[in-house]
């Protein structure tokens, strides 16, 4: 049943569609016409195979995480190391074929919102590196807690705008770059950097990603001879699970996990899980889980890592959770935070704090199935979507560390 | 028209004030109105909630002349304040953004439409899809209906999601007025203008709305591939009108001249000089824009 979906209209059962201005329906018709094109082109295909394995350095290992995985019961996990890919996520997997298909069209400038910057860093660099125009809209919070990210835009020729409206986050990031869309659509194309909005796109961003599972299946059989019980990943709009998940939801011996975002808990209602603790509605021109309040206004998420602080998430992952085919659950930031430090101290390997979501649920997915089923061994592959370079200031000031030498030596008291 | 007519004795009438509120009025009736006198209609738009749900209340009803010297305006668009409005300009957001942390609530804007229509002037709702889907789209339109609203403007549904309110618009008799733009196929216009009950609102901008500038000919041009595609379908265009000479222009060519940020901005300015409720700027706004409409001969 799954590879039915979505259907001609971008439904995935009741969820997706299109809610949109009537202005932004010839784009998307164009948008979806050409990436179908492009999805039986090889030399399409034969481009972005070269630019992932030549410019992202794809594909990216599986690494054995024995001394983190002692704390994750009798749970084995691996690590899929999208922190490795070039602009330090599994941004780039997405950026690039929208990037190519931006020029198939013969348009010469991306939009994007971003949210942790990953996103608007992968596009700015895409822009780079196809020599188009780009410009990232950006909540202004995240402009603040995010500036490093920022200036690596700046760096890379993109025009960064400030969204100072609403809640000053991502889904305003998203709003405004859809306002500059239905007035740019000639000779724009807004590059959405999730599974997320008006279909095409939740189809065309999972395709996209899809090389994560393709890698991880490969990857298993080649090394273990098996494929694993499950794949686990931190959902914010949901890309970089979708793309854990999409070789694998057809095969239901492969457990799927998907973390969100519970920052303070779901029960205080600050927190970003739109699965765990919102209600279906529409949202950014898609029907899915959204956090609303009782008149269908949208409400302010709350999260630790701006990457997964957006009220929605994509409509294939509200299906799945519908379907009883993946399982969500929620970790609050003080988790995440924890699971950040363990991965660090244990395996040398500083996530970012949205990969770190995924880490904090498995170590309580882990500590649960060794009391649920003692005897089993599960091999869980983690997605670890980006590294943590840019949250070390968030670090910083959430650990209390002082950014000061422990001691001084070899000076003249 | 479109392929739906609207219940027959629903228009015709003339005299919505003789009609026991609360009846449903078809839009339409106000632009045929307008064009027996032989011009085209002015559409204006308010949201309710701004600057307070009663300060809303009196904005609307000056917005229908009430309290003035002159003519109101012919159709009124009440807008529902929405968190994250895709399609708006920068005003309208702010009165928007202003209306929902002053605690504007879904329920309001049926009370809008009944101080609307108990001037007499005939009203529909502009909306973000999520609030009427939340509300329940059944109840959205049997509540609309009962306060006396003609129909529905939804400026994030397009026909192909809309099978629920085109069952709930034809069991409530309430029109439905769909967008088209000038990036619509001649295929969308024509289906679209197939789905509207009422008129057909042409965003001859391609952005948001409010003042900016665009092509001259763009207007023009969308509105004369609609007459082109569907020759009945009454047409109102909203482009950034904030003059009565812009508003002249466009009932030269349209059925319907639609006006909102330029209500809005003196509000905004009044909020700003401390007198919130201050409605004159408004009414001056509506001075000029009602005679810009009567200034052009409308050849319809």
């Amino acid at each position: 049943m799954p590879s039915t979906l979505p259907d001609a209209g971008g439904h995935y059962d009741l969820f997706g569609g299109r809610y949109v201005p009537e202005a932004l329906v010839a784009a998307l018709n164009q948008l979806e016409a050409e990436f179908d094109t492009a999805m039986g082109d090889v030399s399409f295909w034969r481009e972005l195979d070269d630019l992932r394995r030549n410019y992202s350095g794809r594909p990216t290992p599986l690494t054995e995480a024995p001394r983190f995985s002692r704390h994750c019961g009798n749970v084995r996990i691996l690590l899929k190391r999208e922190d490795l890919n070039h602009t330090g996520s599994h941004k780039i997997n997405n950026v690039l074929g929208q990037a190519l298909l931006t020029r198939r069209m013969g348009k010469t400038r991306v939009i994007a919102e971003t949210g942790a910057g990953q996103h608007g860093v992968a596009t700015a660099t895409a822009a780079a590196l196809l020599g188009m125009e780009c410009r990232v809209y950006m909540g202004r919070l995240d402009t603040d807690r995010q500036a490093l990210n920022v200036a690596r835009m700046q760096l890379l020729g993109a025009e960064v705008i400030a969204v100072e409206s609403g809640s000053q986050t991502l889904k305003d990031a998203m709003n405004e770059a859809m306002r500059d869309w239905v007035a740019s659509v000639d000779n724009t194309h807004y590059l959405i950097g999730t599974v997320a909005g008006p279909h095409p796109f939740p189809k065309m961003v999972k395709e996209f990603q899809r090389v994560i599972s393709t890698e991880i299946r490969e990857q298993m059989l080649a090394r273990f001879g098996r494929l694993p019980d499950g794949v686990a990943a931190c959902v914010g709009g949901g890309s970089n699970a979708m793309g854990s998940f999409a070789d694998f939801i057809d095969l239901p011996e492969v457990a799927l996990y998907g973390f969100e975002a519970g920052g303070d808990g779901v029960e205080t209602g600050r927190h970003a899980a739109a699965i765990q603790g919102g209600s279906v509605g529409v949202l950014h021109g898609m029907r899915t889980y959204i956090l609303q309040d009782a008149d269908g206004q949208t409400m302010e998420s709350h999260s630790i890592s701006a990457g997964l602080d957006y009220p929605g998430v994509g409509p294939e992952h509200s299906w799945l959770a519908a379907t009883g085919r993946a399982t969500y659950e929620a970790v609050t930031d003080a988790e995440a935070m924890a699971a950040l430090q363990l991965l660090t101290r244990t395996e040398g390997i500083l996530p970012a704090i949205e990969s770190a979501h995924a880490l904090a649920g498995v170590i309580r997915l882990g500590q649960r199935l060794a009391v649920e089923q003692p005897d089993a061994e599960p091999t869980i592959v983690v997605c670890l979507s980006g590294r943590g370079d840019k949250d070390v200031d968030t670090a910083i000031s959430y650990f209390g560390l002082t950014g000061k030498p422990d001691s001084a030596t070899g000076g003249t008291a | 028209m479109s392929a739906t007519e609207p219940p027959a004795g629903r228009e015709g009438d003339g005299s919505v004030s003789v009609q026991p509120a609360p009846a449903p009025d078809s839009s339409a009736s106000a632009f045929r109105r307008a064009s027996e006198e032989g011009r085209g209609a002015l559409v204006g738009y308010l949201p309710v909630g701004y600057p307070s749900v009663p300060g809303s209340l009196a904005a609307l009803k000056a917005l229908c002349g009430e309290g003035g010297d002159g003519p109101g305006v012919d159709l009124v668009e009440v807008g529902l304040p929405y968190s994250d409005p895709m399609m708006d300009g920068p005003v309208i957001q702010q009165a928007g953004t202003r209306a929902l942390a002053r605690g504007v609530r879904t329920r309001d804007v049926f009370a809008a439409v009944e101080a609307v229509r108990s001037t007499g002037t005939p009203a529909v709702v502009m909306t973000y899809w999520n609030l009427v889907d939340r509300y329940g789209v059944e109840a959205f339109a049997r509540d609309l209906a009962n306060a006396g609203g003609s129909g529905l403007i939804t400026p994030d549904l397009i026909p192909d999601e809309a099978a629920e309110w085109l069952d709930a618009s034809d069991a409530h008799g309430l029109d439905r007025i769909f967008l088209v733009s000038p990036s619509s196929t001649d295929s969308r216009i024509a289906s679209t203008t197939r789905a509207c009950r009422g008129w057909v609102y042409a965003t001859a901008v391609m952005g948001v709305t409010g003042t900016r500038s665009a092509s001259p000919t763009a207007a023009p041009e969308l509105v004369a591939r609609i007459r082109e595609l569907s020759p009945q379908t009454l047409v109102g265009v909203g482009l950034g009108v904030s003059s009565g000479d812009q508003a002249a222009d466009v009932v030269g060519y349209a059925d319907a001249v639609i006006v909102g940020s330029a209500f809005i901005k003196p509000m905004l300015a009044a909020e700003a000089d401390g007198n919130p409720d201050d409605l004159s700027g408004l009414r001056a706004v509506l001075a000029d824009l009602a005679s810009g409409v009567r200034r052009a001969r409308h050849d319809a």
